[in-house]
């Protein structure tokens, strides 16, 4: 079954003719997601390497591509609005990797979102989703992934690819890992990807990556004592990130002392969670559990 | 991104915000001049840095004549302030703030955020002016009236009635925060801030409101549509190293370590600290080199980490669209351009990993080349503490 997105994804790349995007349209495609649109205003009618339609708005690609799941490449001037069209047109799975979103766009594009229930987005500022053998979408490098039944969640991209080459060396399988972003206002919150793996039938255990800044990861620690079930292993990164500093992710900052590590980490073992002791060691200690 | 007090004065004047009459001055002469400008009885002359706690550190004194304005301007400027918040190092003053003194009846605080749970901006509205907002939350939780703002209609009055019921002000005072909280939500959101905080906001014998400090903080993903706002930066205020990173488009922080860290992305860059702690070391710095990093940027990051008279560097790399055999280049390019004297402990993973290890052997530098995040951890605390010991 796996989450978010799987082998049923009708892809449209918003932003498909930049670098990123068509860099990132071109491996997504040669790892066998259906990438069935690009969107990309001005360019409406042409093709993309002569094979995908570029349509000059979403709603025409939802209309005559059959698109179901969009994916944001637009530079962060213009990636509220393409977040918000997306959610228009009625694409109900939205991923947004364009990092430097202003977060005031981000609060105007989440208030936006509340009129839209069945939407979900994925994001911003994140490597994407990808469920191992079915469909990837974001910027993750395919190869390290193995398809299998553990799900994981970060706040980071290359965080998540330590955890995934960790259990892939292990020989341990993912069902779908996400990445819901460094920014402080984002779509998808630990809680929403929480419950659909505890939801999925095919997600036996879950690796969960926090980092310092805002309380999401306490609030995901609260839910997880009462609703998760599954075996789940932790880790927080920035147990020594000065206060103050924003490190590297706009969301990242530990501000009037609040958003530490180590709040994060006690909130988490308090639930149940099973800290990874150091970085290295997140696959090993899912190991143990399983 | 931050800007100064008699920075964020005027902002706050343009958005029709009272504030006290003032000017700034970079010399003993300029305060004096700004003095006899202003006029008056009383003056206050403020220093000028990034941080929060001057009035604590003596950065902030009263002047009763002109000569005073003059010989407290001259002791602040070229003075270390080491405040709560600027760290045991501290900041020199380079500008002061001449202000005309203000009657107060009575200070109240008025602050607003990017509220994360809300996902709006959010005001709290305090009695307890002149005083850090963290303690007053700690000892006096119910003295802060907390109003989330919905960004669809924006800040409505009926929030302020019911701040000040729970606060105990009365209906004429409330009316004035009102009009006072709206103009400074328009201003919060025409100029993208991340934070805006008026403490004290002082109510004077008058009975008007007037900002008495003010402190903005700017999001640095809007600065490109807020020209204005980037013309204000004070590049003195910044660590020159991170300065020089940005430019190269390098994520850089330096820290008080031995050990320097060159990583790409934000995550694996904290993790890798955290796992250099974890095994008893002390990383120099945060660096995260990015997604694309070519040769040039990586011979920056480098530049920038021996100038932190780092003992030992580890480089920790996760290739995924960034290939391993071209950050091997560049660590081999710029440990020759360089010539490279500390030991270089160096992890790669991901994509061609087998041709980037292969690279570095060959190169014929001393690089140890590891094949965890631990192991490289362990190395790098032991070549730092060997380094360290000699």
């Amino acid at each position: 079954m796996a989450i978010f997105v799987d082998e049923h994804t009708r892809l449209a790349v918003q932003g498909i003719t930049g670098s990123a995007g068509a860099f990132h349209a071109r491996q997504m495609i040669e790892y066998g997601t259906q990438v069935v649109a690009g969107v990309v205003p001005g360019k409406g009618g042409q093709s993309f390497d002569d094979s995908v339609p570029i349509f000059e708005t979403v709603g025409e690609s939802v209309r005559e591509a059959g698109v179901n799941t969009s994916v944001i490449y637009v530079p962060p001037p213009f990636a509220a609005d393409a977040i918000m069209e997306a959610a228009a047109a009625g694409v109900t799975m939205i991923i947004a990797i364009t990092e430097g979103i202003p977060v005031l766009d981000m609060m105007r594009v989440k208030h936006f979102l509340r009129d839209f229930p069945d939407t979900r987005l994925v994001g911003p500022n994140c490597p994407g989703v990808i469920s191992p053998g079915k469909a990837k979408v974001g910027i993750m490098p395919a190869h390290i992934h193995l398809p299998g039944r553990v799900g994981v969640i970060s706040r980071s991209g290359t965080l998540t690819y330590e955890a995934v080459g960790q259990l892939t060396a292990l020989g341990i399988g993912q069902s779908t890992c996400v990445g819901i972003g460094g920014d402080p206002i984002n779509g998808t919150d630990f809680i929403d990807v929480l419950s659909a793996f505890q939801a999925d039938d095919e997600t036996d255990a879950v690796i969960m990556i926090g980092e310092i800044g805002g309380s999401a990861e306490e609030r995901a620690a609260a839910w997880i004592g009462e609703h998760f079930t599954k075996p789940i292993v932790g880790f927080i990164a920035g147990s020594t990130a000065p206060p103050g500093k924003r490190m590297g992710h706009a969301g990242a900052i530990i501000s009037g002392g609040k958003g530490t590590a180590t709040e994060k980490v006690a909130a988490m073992e308090a639930a149940g969670v099973r800290m990874s002791p150091n970085p290295s060691e997140m696959g090993h200690t899912l190991a143990s559990l399983i | 991104m931050n800007i100064h007090e008699y920075q964020a004065k005027e902002l706050l004047r343009s958005y029709g915000i009272p504030v006290p009459r003032g000017q700034v001055a970079f010399t003993a002469d300029e305060a004096e001049a700004a003095a006899r400008h202003l006029g008056g009885e009383l003056w206050v002359v403020k220093a000028q840095i990034h941080a929060g706690g001057r009035g604590k550190a003596g950065g902030v004194k009263l002047a009763r004549s002109v000569a005073e304005v003059r010989s407290l301007a001259s002791e602040l400027l070229g003075k270390t302030l080491v405040t709560k918040q600027t760290g045991p190092a501290g900041k020199v003053v380079q500008r002061v703030y001449i202000e005309e003194g203000c009657d107060i009846a009575r200070e109240l605080y008025l602050g607003a955020v990017v509220d994360r749970e809300s996902s709006s901006v959010s005001f709290m509205l305090s009695t307890e002016g002149g005083t850090e907002i963290e303690e007053v939350a700690e000892q006096h939780p119910e003295k802060i009236a907390r109003i989330v703002i919905h960004p669809g209609v924006g800040i409505q009055a009926y929030q302020l009635r019911d701040a000040g019921v729970q606060l105990g002000l009365d209906a004429k005072l409330v009316r004035g925060v009102t009009g006072f909280a709206q103009k400074l939500y328009s201003a919060f959101l025409a100029l993208d801030c991340s934070m805006a905080e008026i403490n004290p906001l002082v109510v004077n014998r008058a009975g008007q409101l007037i900002a008495l400090d003010a402190k903005m903080g700017f999001d640095s993903n809007a600065l490109y549509r807020q020209h204005g706002v980037m013309a204000l930066r004070d590049l003195s205020e910044e660590e020159p190293s991170e300065i020089k990173a940005s430019e190269y488009g390098l994520s850089y922080i330096k820290l008080d370590g031995n050990i320097g860290c060159l990583v790409n992305g934000a995550g694996l860059a904290m993790a890798t600290m955290d796992i250099l702690k974890h095994f008893g070391g002390q990383p120099a710095n945060f660096l995260d080199v990015g997604g694309s990093a070519t040769t040039e940027r990586v011979t920056e990051a480098f530049r920038i980490l021996l100038g932190d008279h780092v003992q030992a560097i580890f480089v920790n790399i996760f290739g995924g669209i960034m290939k391993c055999d071209t950050i091997a280049n560049g660590l081999v390019e710029a440990a020759r351009t360089l010539s490279l004297d500390v030991p270089l402990i160096v992890r790669l993973e991901g994509t061609n990993v087998d041709l980037g290890k292969k690279i570095l052997a060959e190169s014929g530098l001393a690089i140890t080349s590891v094949d965890s995040m631990a192991e490289g951890a362990q190395k790098a605390v032991a070549a730092a503490s060997d380094a360290g010991s000699r």
